[in-house]
């Protein structure tokens, strides 16, 4: 069929455009809020986003209030339709990793190790020690600048907009490392099946150590500006309160999970990529109210310094890739002079390779909270199935309980609080 | 490299059937789920434990007494065209443990599973993104609607027989 055809194909239903009515009725009969009579006097609807400066844009809330008291609110999602996970199963395995670069724009390098390592567990791949370290690294690192994104964003929200320019400075320090390391600052690709893509330019560990020695003054000078601040107290203090028992409940991981009192982190409890090498704190709060969240992201940024410290005194020697020469693409020198290295090159770069037959779930602790892929292989050179869980998906339907009796205003500071990226959060 | 077209994916070529080993005998999970477990695998590091589509809500509160109280995600997967024809994969987690095990359901196309929605609250979403996605209705949850798609979208993407470009 033509494009032309298939424009006739579409019918005056599809083209119409909702009106404020409509948007309306279909909140209130859909998303079935608070209450018998969707009209009362009592109740009003409100939606809030997905136009929202503080719905990180594409999220709408449903919010039916009473006055300014929040009684429902359901989160209406799927604005982006990125159709990630049915691409997935169209491309071969290693096409695969630029696509969870996209899935949760923030953490590019923490995606990526949990997709290789989902593939790895399928192949039963040994991972090089130095490669190992480098992804530590960078998913320290990556943790560090998503923290910072949500510091930024979260105090602007709530009206202090230093802290925002302040956070996007020391960022952009950590995008042109991203960008040395793997040429693009958010869309990385850096970390592949079976090792890292790219051996570490020189210089670049120096730099590293630079920012690392430097940060720690500034998130102390964020704290400085912050933490004394009786606005800045007011609206994060006994605010969305979460539980740990309604935390577990609703599935809810990382640090809104920690700061409801819950001592579980990946890294420590169910290790990857080595991270039991590794010598960290693992911040827990009983506050469970949003400034409990806040001073868990403080404390793991520094955590992360820690670890991106151990990383860098202790980065072996050796290679980057795993020794599959089926598997892994050869060195470019190789395939200058040996003809098995072109071949196989060629091969992998058309064909694919094959994964043995079974599943697998990854489990890393990502800056937002757990993230696990599931991947299915059916033995051919393309993923049967691959589903990613974001940890972003479980807080955000814990957003009614923790707003539900505040106030619409605290809505914002709460949003802010699980750190929701919309990205991870569509399908 | 396996032809996809002459070698299709069926769940037989891809987990065959074994027996509940004694290796798992010792595996907190199996003791308290024992008498729903059709079918169990361990394989890479991994218990996948079977169980019948009427049995999910009794297995899954014995999973959660047997310690594994945080519930991950249910999702699934399309094994079209062969029969059953979808698996559901229910992950759950223990923080004591520091273990994980899926539990598995394998459904024909129209039969309907319970939501486990009453054992956590959390599968609200996930049971709606898989009804959404894939077009298994869960008896008993709160909201069965769409989560992702337009509520008048046609059709279940993740679906092996829906194209990748979509109908339109």
């Amino acid at each position: 069929m033509s494009p032309i055809e298939e424009l006739d194909e579409i019918t005056a239903e599809d083209m119409k455009i909702p009106g404020v009515a409509d948007v309306v009725r279909e909140s209130v009969t859909h998303h079935k809020p608070h209450g018998s009579d969707p009209v009362s006097d009592q109740t009003m609807i409100l939606n809030m986003g997905p136009q929202h400066p503080s719905t990180h844009g594409v999220l709408r809330l449903v919010i039916e209030l009473d006055g300014e008291t929040v009684i429902s609110l359901a989160p209406d999602i799927g604005y982006l339709h990125t159709g990630i996970e049915k691409t997935c199963e169209a491309k071969f395995y290693a096409q695969v990793t630029p696509m969870t670069d996209r899935i949760d724009y923030l953490c590019p390098m923490t995606n990526n190790t949990a997709y290789a390592l989902a593939v790895e567990k399928l192949l039963e791949l040994e991972i090089p020690e130095r490669a190992q370290y480098i992804r530590v690294l960078f998913n320290e690192l990556t943790r560090i600048q998503s923290h910072l994104v949500w510091l930024g964003t979260h105090a602007m929200d709530i009206g202090a907009l230093t802290v925002f320019l302040y956070c996007f400075r020391e960022r952009e320090a950590l995008l042109r490392i991203f960008e040395a390391v793997s040429g693009q600052r958010m869309m990385t690709s850096f970390v592949r099946i079976g090792g890292v893509s790219l051996e570490l330019p020189p210089g670049l560990l120096k730099d590293i150590r630079t920012f690392l020695a430097d940060f720690p003054s500034k998130i102390a000078e964020y704290e400085g500006l912050l933490n004394g601040n009786p606005i800045w107290q007011s609206r994060l203090k006994d605010v969305g309160m979460l539980s740990a028992e309604d935390a577990i409940a609703l599935g809810v991981s990382g640090p809104p999970m920690r700061a409801s009192g819950i001592d579980f982190d990946v890294r420590r409890d169910m290790p990857y990529s080595g991270y039991e090498k590794f010598q960290f704190n693992v911040p827990v709060s009983n506050g469970c109210d949003v400034w409990a969240r806040y001073l868990v992201r403080m404390d793991e940024m520094r955590e992360s310094v820690k670890i991106c410290l151990q990383a860098l005194d202790g980065l072996p020697e050796g290679r980057i890739m795993a020794d599959a020469p089926k598997i892994i693409l050869p060195d470019r020198e190789q395939m200058k002079t040996q003809m098995e290295s072109l071949i196989h090159h060629f091969k992998i770069v058309t064909e694919g390779f094959a994964v043995p037959v079974g599943e697998a779930t990854s489990s890393v602790e990502a800056p937002h909270g757990m993230m696990n892929y599931y991947v299915v292989s059916d033995g051919t050179a393309k993923p049967y199935r691959v589903h990613m869980r974001n940890a972003d998906f479980a807080n955000l339907q814990a957003l009614e309980t923790m707003c539900k009796g505040r106030l619409i205003a605290d809505v914002v500071a709460v949003i802010g609080s699980i750190d929701v990226v919309l990205g991870a959060i569509d399908r | 490299m396996t032809d996809p077209i002459t070698n299709p994916a069926t769940p037989e070529a891809c987990f065959g059937k074994e027996a509940v080993s004694l290796a798992l005998a010792d595996h907190a999970a199996v003791q308290g789920l024992a008498e729903y477990i059709l079918d169990a695998k361990w394989d890479r590091k991994e218990l996948t434990l079977t169980v019948a589509p009427e049995n999910i809500v009794a297995a899954c509160k014995a999973a959660q007494a047997a310690g594994y109280v945080f519930f991950e995600d249910v999702t699934g997967v399309d094994w079209y065209p062969a029969e059953p024809r979808f698996q559901l994969s229910y992950s759950l987690l223990s923080y004591k443990l520091k273990q994980r095990i899926r539990v598995v359901v394998r459904l024909n196309e129209g039969q309907s599973v319970a939501s486990i929605t009453g054992v956590w609250p959390a599968a609200n979403f996930y049971e709606r993104e898989v009804f959404d996605l894939f077009g298994v209705p869960f008896t008993g949850h709160p909201n069965l609607t769409r989560i992702m798609m337009p509520d008048n979208w046609k059709g279940h993407p993740l679906r092996k027989d829906y194209p990748v470009e979509g109908y339109r």
